[in-house]
């Protein structure tokens, strides 16, 4: 291993601007004559729209124009979409309501978007605003399933009857409720997964800017994947054809999954300044990503085990309601479907599984994937129930699960996926070593003496990444295929400019991706650039979410090095007068096999440009390839995590002593940056089970609107982690690449709830598992153990 | 319109702003400094601090004509040219940030940090200091890793760190 290649723990390229504040975020760009935008929003969760009156608000100096639904459909500005079609049980399509950009006689949720004011500054824009007068109707709010499915609820989408969007399944319900019907043990279990909202740190922003000359826009904004957002930008919701369209998204200030969408605030500044003429910028405040980011998660769960008399689990069962809000958001409609119930098997040789799905509207945020999407909630469930499953049996829970563990590869479950490589038991061996189980007795006796309570809690996680292999998402009704791009262009001098579809966000890529070339061509990687999140530079791309930029990301690199590779021995050849099979390629050398003639890289790059040792009948000059690389499979990392918990019976409180995480990779990079990526999940993770929760009230306000009242995981909430790999290479893809940044995110929930009702000797306990919570939860134990 | 002047890292500066104008508007807008972030307006996130007169301030909050004549430092102006502060190079060599939105804020606090209470300084008290800062990658282990190494490396008045 080189000390930049594959493997090596290089410091971060990209770091230099980040830490001498020279990084370049969509709020720091400004275009000349710029204007403002700012949105006004709904303060009511359900209303009808009776009048808007601008009249005052237009008179403010400053103010260039104020827009409202009205205009938007005026122009015929498309509506935004969902782009993945889920089919109803009876094969029926789900029911999907309009998501105009601009309300258009109705609000939905609270923050949903009334009118725009577009002003020379945005203090202006903001006082016009308040000079708005809306008149509005106000109807029943539905902040929750329950309301919403109620019998007579107000419709949300007049074409959705009972405000549901699908009624959809997965696997044999037959078989499975044979398994249930054949056990010995069933294990049963009501859950809710709670609301989350993302909170990247840097708030979404855009800037939309018109060249009159040119008839073209283009569009500054922090997303994971501006092609997807040019795309759909242009061909749904019709701003300008994708060739007057340029969409730009430099450093973004972190994503998890909520700049993935395209939302109303960029189609609004794109419009709006092609209308005015001039650049309109938006950047969002807080309060804003907490009303209108997509939020994540939201579902209510009942969840049936089935196991045999020799603690052998037969049978799954999992009926979910999931919340979409108000609209159906960009991929939502994948989220609590193909992303969720595929994952029901977890690591385990399930023979019968079956899972149903009803998908809500309610009048709240649009949920929509966030760090995970999907797979933290089917890890909840089916950790849960393994946790459960073996306290309710009297197994051992790690015996247990190593009981139900798949051991051959591959490996059919009765859920769609196939599981192509793991070795879950070495992760689970590893895991309980360094977590120092044995020891754990003791802990536990040592806080016992000091009026505490402690818990173990296991979480042995999967999940599917890579995404994903674009004909299977296509069957299964994704709008768009999952591959990536790359192209390789090496200078004549021997550096390289590597364009890749994939975005980066936090993930480091600039210094990953640059190992990968390094490795592969032998040139120092300072010698390369990454250029990324330009769609008038590259070409096309799916950007990056759902861990995928190693796996299907790099190999498109490592696709388009095959052929500089491959071009690169031709040139050589002709240059050391070979034949071109004769050549090999190793550190960055091409040599004639059996002589001691070679030729570094640089100097094949010179001689493929300046092509004075071919000519042009015999090879083509330059040194410049690309590739499309399609998955052939998803990737499953897998692992196992370990919490283990303190909690002050008296308070409350618990405290995460010890936090233990072993995954599965396959092969890894950087293991600085994968190790990162592990302990920013599972701070997410933490966050979800023990602090984080999106709370609405009855009447649809959002509650936890700010830093003062979501409970964001801050430094001194969580433990270090202890952090370890075990490796199976990824079989379907060259590098052997599986993905991780999710993992922490999906592996932690169950980890920690497994903890504290451990600790507790009580299962009854929600997340977020705060204080309050588990003060409850643990009076509850006491009052029935006195009992 | 009124006029507020002050010395930003090293350079004396004047301006006529709108008086409700925020300090951090005033670094970004008026002079261009955009290292300094803003993450969430109503200083919980710490993505906005700054040093005002050689203290931690979250500039989301001051107004700017507070801070007439004032000395103020940002991110932009921890460095000395080319060479780093200990704590921008602890950041680097300890994997202290991913997406960096949060990353100059988090800096001058580490230093603030250092700065009251010292170069030896334990995990749980780095912790405990850095509650008003918000990082949503990290999950904090390698800032707390990088604030400790930065930390020894200030007061070994060194560049490196081990």
């Amino acid at each position: 291993m080189s000390a930049t290649g594959i493997g090596a723990s290089v410091k971060r390229k990209e770091d230099f601007r980040f830490i001498t504040g020279k990084g370049n975020y969509t709020d720091d760009i400004n275009r000349p004559g710029q204007t403002y935008a700012y949105f006004l929003r709904s303060p009511h969760a359900h209303a009808a729209i009776k009048s808007i009156d601008l009249k005052a608000a237009l008179k403010v100096p400053g103010v260039l124009a104020i827009y409202t639904g009205d205009d938007i459909a005026a122009d015929k500005v498309g509506g935004l979409i969902c782009g993945w079609m889920i089919h109803n049980k009876d094969g029926s399509p789900m029911a999907a309501g309009a998501h105009p950009a601009l309300a258009q006689g109705k609000v939905r949720y609270v923050g949903d978007h009334v009118a725009v004011v577009i002003a020379e500054t945005l203090d202006i824009a903001k006082d016009a605003a308040e000079k708005v007068k809306v008149n509005y109707d106000v109807l029943p709010a539905l902040a929750d399933v329950s309301a919403a499915r109620k019998k007579g609820a107000a419709l949300i989408h007049d074409n959705c009857p009972g405000n549901r969007v699908y009624d959809w399944h997965l696997g044999d319900k037959a078989a499975t409720d044979a398994a249930f019907k054949a056990a010995r043990h069933v294990v049963k279990l009501d859950l809710v997964n709670n609301r989350l909202i993302p909170n990247a740190m840097e708030p979404r922003a855009a800037i939309g800017d018109y060249d009159a000359g040119n008839d073209a826009l283009t569009l500054y904004t922090t997303s994971q994947n501006p092609h997807v957002a040019r795309l759909v930008l242009s061909a749904f919701i019709g701003i300008a054809p994708e060739h007057k369209l340029r969409v730009i998204a430099p450093d973004v200030g972190g994503g998890f999954g909520s700049k993935i969408f395209i939302y109303a605030e960029e189609t609004v500044c794109l419009w709006a300044a092609r209308k005015v003429g001039r650049p309109v910028k938006w950047t969002g405040e807080r309060i804003e990503s907490f009303l209108s980011d997509a939020h994540g998660r939201d579902h209510v769960t009942h969840a049936e085990m089935a196991i045999d008399e020799g603690g052998k689990v037969t049978g799954v069962r999992v009926s979910t309601k999931a919340n979409f809000g108000a609209y159906l958001s960009t991929f939502s409609s994948s989220v609590p479907t193909y992303l969720y119930a595929p994952l029901l098997s977890g690591q385990y040789d399930i023979p019968a599984i079956y899972c149903e799905v009803e998908g809500i509207y309610t009048n709240t945020a649009p949920v929509d994937a966030y760090r995970g999407a999907g797979r933290p909630e089917a890890t909840f469930v089916i950790e849960r129930l393994m946790e459960i499953g073996a306290r309710q049996t009297g197994q051992d829970p790690a015996a247990f699960r190593r009981k139900n563990f798949i051991r051959k590869f591959p490996h059919q479950t009765p859920v769609i996926m196939c599981y192509d490589a793991g070795d879950y038991n070495a992760a689970l061996k590893k895991a309980m070593e360094l977590a120092d189980v044995k020891g754990f007795a003791r802990r536990r006796r040592d806080s016992g003496r000091k009026g505490k309570l402690r818990g173990l809690g296991y979480s042995a996680y999967i999940e599917a990444c890579g995404i994903a292999p674009s004909q299977a998402v296509g069957s299964l009704g994704a709008g768009v295929g999952l591959w990536e791009s790359a192209e390789v262009r090496v200078n004549p001098i021997g550096t390289v400019e590597i364009l890749t579809g994939s975005h980066s966000h936090g993930q480091g890529h600039e210094t990953t991706f640059a190992q990968l070339v390094s490795d592969r061509l032998g040139i120092p990687i300072d010698n390369v650039a990454i250029v990324h999140g330009d769609t008038d530079k590259v070409q096309m791309g799916m950007g990056t979410y759902g861990s995928r930029s190693g796996a299907v990301g790099m190999t498109a690199i490592a696709k388009a090095l095959d052929k500089i590779e491959a071009k690169a021995k031709k040139v050589a050849a002709y240059v050391l007068e070979a034949s071109e099979t004769d050549i090999d390629f190793k550190n960055g050398q091409f040599s004639v096999k059996g002589t001691d003639k070679s030729i570094d890289f640089g100097s094949v790059a010179l001689q493929a440009y300046i092509a004075h040792k071919f000519t042009g009948a015999q090879l083509e000059p330059g040194l410049k390839e690309g590739a499309f690389y399609d998955p052939t499979n998803f990737t499953f990392p897998a692992g196992v995590h370990i919490c283990e918990v303190e909690i002050d019976p008296e308070t409350g409180v618990t405290k995460v002593e010890r936090w233990t995480a072993v995954d599965d990779f396959g092969n890894v990079i950087n293991p600085m940056i994968v190790e990162g990526q592990v302990h920013g999940g599972i701070a997410q993770g933490i966050g979800q089970a023990l602090c984080e929760g999106a709370v609405y009230g009855e009447n649809g306000q959002l509650l936890t609107a700010s830093y003062m009242d979501y409970h964001m995981p801050r430094a001194d909430d969580l433990p270090s982690f202890k952090v370890d790999t075990v490796v199976t290479p990824c079989p379907s893809n060259p590098l052997g690449i599986k993905g991780c940044g999710e993992a922490g995110a999906i592996a932690a929930p169950p980890a920690v709830i497994n903890a504290i009702t451990d600790a507790l000797g009580h299962e009854d306990v929600r997340m977020p598992a705060t204080a309050q919570e588990v003060w409850r939860a643990a009076h509850k134990a006491r009052k029935q153990a006195a009992e | 319109m009124a006029t507020v002047s002050m010395t930003v890292n090293g350079k004396a500066v004047s301006a006529d702003i709108d008086p409700r104008t925020l300090l951090v508007q005033f670094l970004r807008e008026t002079l261009r400094l955009t290292g300094t972030h803003v993450g969430c307006d109503t200083s919980q996130c710490g993505a906005c601090v700054v040093h005002v007169d050689g203290k931690a301030v979250k500039a989301c909050t001051a107004l700017a004509l507070s801070c007439e004549g004032a000395n103020v430092v940002t991110i932009e102006g921890l460095a000395n040219g080319q060479q780093l502060h200990p704590m921008q190079e602890a950041f680097r060599d300890h994997h202290g940030l991913q997406c960096g939105f949060c990353t100059p804020g988090m800096i001058m606090t580490a230093v603030d940090l250092v700065n009251r209470k010292g170069h030896d300084l334990d995990e749980a008290t780095i912790r405990e200091e850095l509650e008003g800062n918000i990082c949503r990658c990290t999950g904090y282990h390698n800032i707390v890793k990088a604030v400790d190494a930065g930390a020894r490396a200030m007061g070994k008045g060194k560049k490196k760190v081990a």
